[in-house]
């Protein structure tokens, strides 16, 4: 992975200096709390509900053993014991105290990590798929581009304080797993006709209260020119979006009330004096990044372990993990393992002090010293022989890392909600661990198959609700928490927006609201389907139906 | 004492600041019940009113808003060819306006961009489309709600004078403009990137 250079490092450092003498000027009085806003915001710091919230970047999700075990310190010492991996692959501690962060901060600083952009109206960390660099259906490698773009877009000056938050996801395999279409932009990376490593450019995607996927702006564009590219997108964007209304600033509106055409024309219009300037990407830097993130020093395997193979025959609890938490990997004899932070009943994606140093050791002793965020809210190591798997099951198991559901309905996709975030409208982690136990039966939850279920506290969207195969998004009605449902998203190369099934549920009927989604499901199916296939072939109305029974016509007869 | 910084120093402020004569019934634009905080691109700032009604001194350097510049610029020629003539816009104002009627902008030994909130992050883009796109090579000032946690910024999209808020210290602004030693990207102060100021070694 990326190593800090004195570069790098001097930039945190000084970070942590210019952070410190902000908090001392807002705690004597020198700052107002909107003039803090701001600073705190592009330094990840939130006033929460309770406590102020610290968002950490985890850049494109990668982790290094010695910076989780950090993690692992610092979520000991100034909060209380546990963090909360996010969608966007990042790390957040629920309860530091402000005056704290600078202290937090500079702990942070020695293992090279920061929490600069992960909150505010700036370009955000940037994320890709957790199996960058070893999936089997990998084209291109982002990391290297990524960690240009980390360094590009690090207080970059002209975009400090755009209309709204900026995200940028970056992909470079077949079956998309970075959403790359529910960013402002996406990356796509390829090969073009001439063996040349090329981007298609999306733009415009986005979820939140406004779910649009977005469009794309540029088939091919050659890699050197992507930092100009987005620059002359950004630009665009920073003079023209819409400053008026925060609900209508994310580049998505702007795009939209242009059209796509007139949009791109201004871009390319702002690229062509852009075009081939300085931050043009050179061979030599790209080179030099990319051999950060060069093979692991694997051992030749032959494709089988039979140790590995006895185990899964005579142990059906390690089989049922398997089959589910085990991922193919583009060298023979290694795998890709995920540690699911959504055990039954707990904040899903909440990790313990004890879960992150325990996982750092077992990377240490498995996998390189290296690990993975997913934006689904687990945690990966990438390259485990598999003769390895067993032990590694065994002692993720008894740190409550395994719990077989990774992809299945109870593998949810969460916000912090209501009972952290001061923006939510609901709580949505009570919801999350009520599904959980509701599908407590794991022979049931593997019958059930793939299904991906996310929940929302707002329409802020952090739980990524419209791409759930189930999506339920909190909504405050009249002053009392409701439940809207919607079935039918998805996130990949064929994504789709969910559609809402009909009026909300109190917190309390969502369990059951989720089974009858499921008995339709079951009924219904052929063979082959997952719910997802089932919903697009049989359409909205059948779960409707069911879910409402006659209350619908009753709601119907409201409106 | 002076808030006014130019390059690394605080001097005192030759120019005197033009502004329009305020109007009784004040344009607020209201959005679903909300005040908008801030303006549309393109909006029209002053009406033709307030643009005739506004008053220059007739002698001494002086700071003009776009708009009025250009209704009056005849008028103006002799002091403008004196260089007694400086530019302020706001961060709604397209400079496509102003380049139309003067494309040679040096004729200004200064423009200034007035940043109502110090949130609104177009003042870098405005700055940065100056120097680099329509080659003005004076002093370009921000004034306004500039506060020093912006400084750094404002430097690296091409201005180096700034106006602090009177009610903040301009000398302890100073220190923010060395921020940061070795920045990554390119921008305008600097247009190189970190990787081709420096070889930096695989570590």
């Amino acid at each position: 992975m990326y190593k800090y250079d004195e570069i790098d490092q001097a930039i945190v450092n000084e970070r942590v200096s210019q952070y410190r003498d902000q908090t001392r000027r807002y705690l004597a009085g020198e700052l107002s709390d909107e003039e803090f806003r701001p600073l705190r915001l592009q330094n990840g710091l939130y006033i929460q509900r309770h406590a102020p919230m610290l968002r950490i970047a985890v850049p494109y999700g990668t982790l290094s053993s010695a910076q989780l075990r950090k993690l692992g310190e610092i979520s000991k010492r100034y909060d209380r014991g546990y963090g909360h991996f996010s969608t966007r692959q990042n790390l957040q501690l629920n309860w530091p105290k402000l005056e704290d962060v600078p202290d937090i901060l500079a702990e942070l600083a020695t293992v090279e990590m920061h929490a600069i952009q992960t909150s505010g109206n700036c370009i955000r960390n940037i994320t890709t798929d957790q199996f960058a660099g070893v999936a089997p259906d990998e084209i291109i490698d982002p990391r290297a581009v990524a960690e240009i773009m980390r360094q590009w877009s690090t207080f970059h000056p002209e975009f400090a304080l755009l209309p709204r938050k900026f995200k940028i996801a970056v992909s470079g395999t077949k079956q998309d797993r970075a959403i790359v279409q529910a960013h402002d932009i996406g990356l796509e990376f390829y090969y073009d006709e001439q063996n040349k490593m090329a981007i298609k450019v999306w733009v415009g995607g986005g979820l939140g209260r406004t779910p649009i996927l977005g469009s794309v702006i540029r088939e091919h564009l050659e890699w050197q020119h992507v930092l100009t590219y987005c620059e002359a997108i950004i630009r665009v964007y920073n003079l023209h979006g819409r400053r008026d209304n925060a609900y209508k600033a994310r580049i998505k509106i702007l795009v939209k009330a242009l059209g796509i055409d007139e949009f791109r024309e201004q871009v390319e219009a702002e690229w062509a004096h852009l075009k081939d300037n300085p931050n043009t990407i050179t061979e030599a830097e790209l080179s030099r990044v990319a051999t950060y993130f060069t093979e692991m020093p694997y051992e030749s395997l032959p494709a089988h372990d039979a140790g590995f193979d006895n185990a899964i025959a005579s142990n059906p609890a390690f089989a049922a993990w398997v089959k589910r938490s085990v991922h193919a990997h583009k060298k023979s004899g290694y795998r890709a393992v995920t540690l699911s932070l959504k055990p039954h009943g707990k904040a899903p994606g909440d990790a313990t002090s004890e879960q992150m140093i325990a996982v750092a050791d077992l990377a240490d002793a498995y996998s390189f010293g290296e690990l993975r965020v997913s934006h689904e809210q687990n945690l990966i190591l990438t390259d485990v022989k598999l003769s390895d798997v067993y032990a590694l099951w065994e002692t993720a198991r008894a740190n409550e890392l395994a719990t077989p559901n990774i992809g299945l309905l109870t593998d949810i996709i969460c916000c912090p909600g209501g009972d952290f975030c001061s923006l939510a409208n609901a709580k949505s982690i009570p919801i999350a661990e009520a599904i959980q136990m509701q599908f407590d039966n794991l022979d049931y939850l593997h019958d059930i198959g793939e299904l991906e279920l996310n929940i929302s506290g707002c329409m802020n969207a952090c739980g990524h609700h419209h791409v759930g195969h189930i999506g339920i998004l909190g909504v405050d009605k009249d002053g009392s928490e409701w439940y809207q449902v919607t079935i039918g998203g998805k996130q990949g190369n064929d994504a789709s927006i969910g559609a809402v099934i009909g009026p909300s549920f109190a917190a309390e009927e969502m369990p059951g609201v989720v089974q009858k989604l499921i008995d339709v499901y079951i009924a219904e199916r052929t063979p082959e389907e997952r719910f997802i296939d089932t919903v697009r072939r049989i359409g909205i109305p059948p779960f409707k139906a069911h879910v409402y029974g006659k209350a619908v016509e009753k709601a119907d007869a409201h409106v | 004492m002076s808030n006014l910084i130019l390059d690394h120093n605080i001097v005192e402020d030759t120019w005197q600041l033009v502004t329009p004569p305020t109007v009784e019934e004040a344009v607020v634009r209201k959005q679903a019940g909300k005040v908008v905080l801030f303006k549309l691109t393109g909006e029209a700032s002053y009406s033709d009113e307030q643009i005739t009604a506004t008053e220059i001194p007739q002698t001494g350097k002086v700071l003009i808003p776009l708009t009025v510049w250009i209704a009056r610029k005849q008028a103006l020629s002799a002091r403008l060819a004196n260089g007694e003539i400086g530019i302020w816009l706001a961060t709604h104002e397209v400079l496509e306006t102003l380049v139309e009627n003067q494309p040679d902008l040096n004729v200004f030994p200064l423009i200034a961009i007035h940043v109502e909130r110090f949130a609104d992050g177009r003042i870098f883009s405005i700055g940065n489309l100056l120097r680099t796109r329509y080659g003005f090579k004076n002093t370009l000032r921000a004034f306004g709600d500039v506060l020093r946690d912006q400084l750094f910024f404002l430097k690296r999209c091409g201005f180096n004078s700034y106006l602090i808020r009177a009610d903040r210290s301009a000398e302890e602004a100073l220190a923010s403009l060395q921020d940061f030693s070795e920045p990554y990207q390119g921008a305008v102060d600097n247009n190189q990137p970190v990787w081709r100021r420096v070889h930096r070694e695989h570590v």
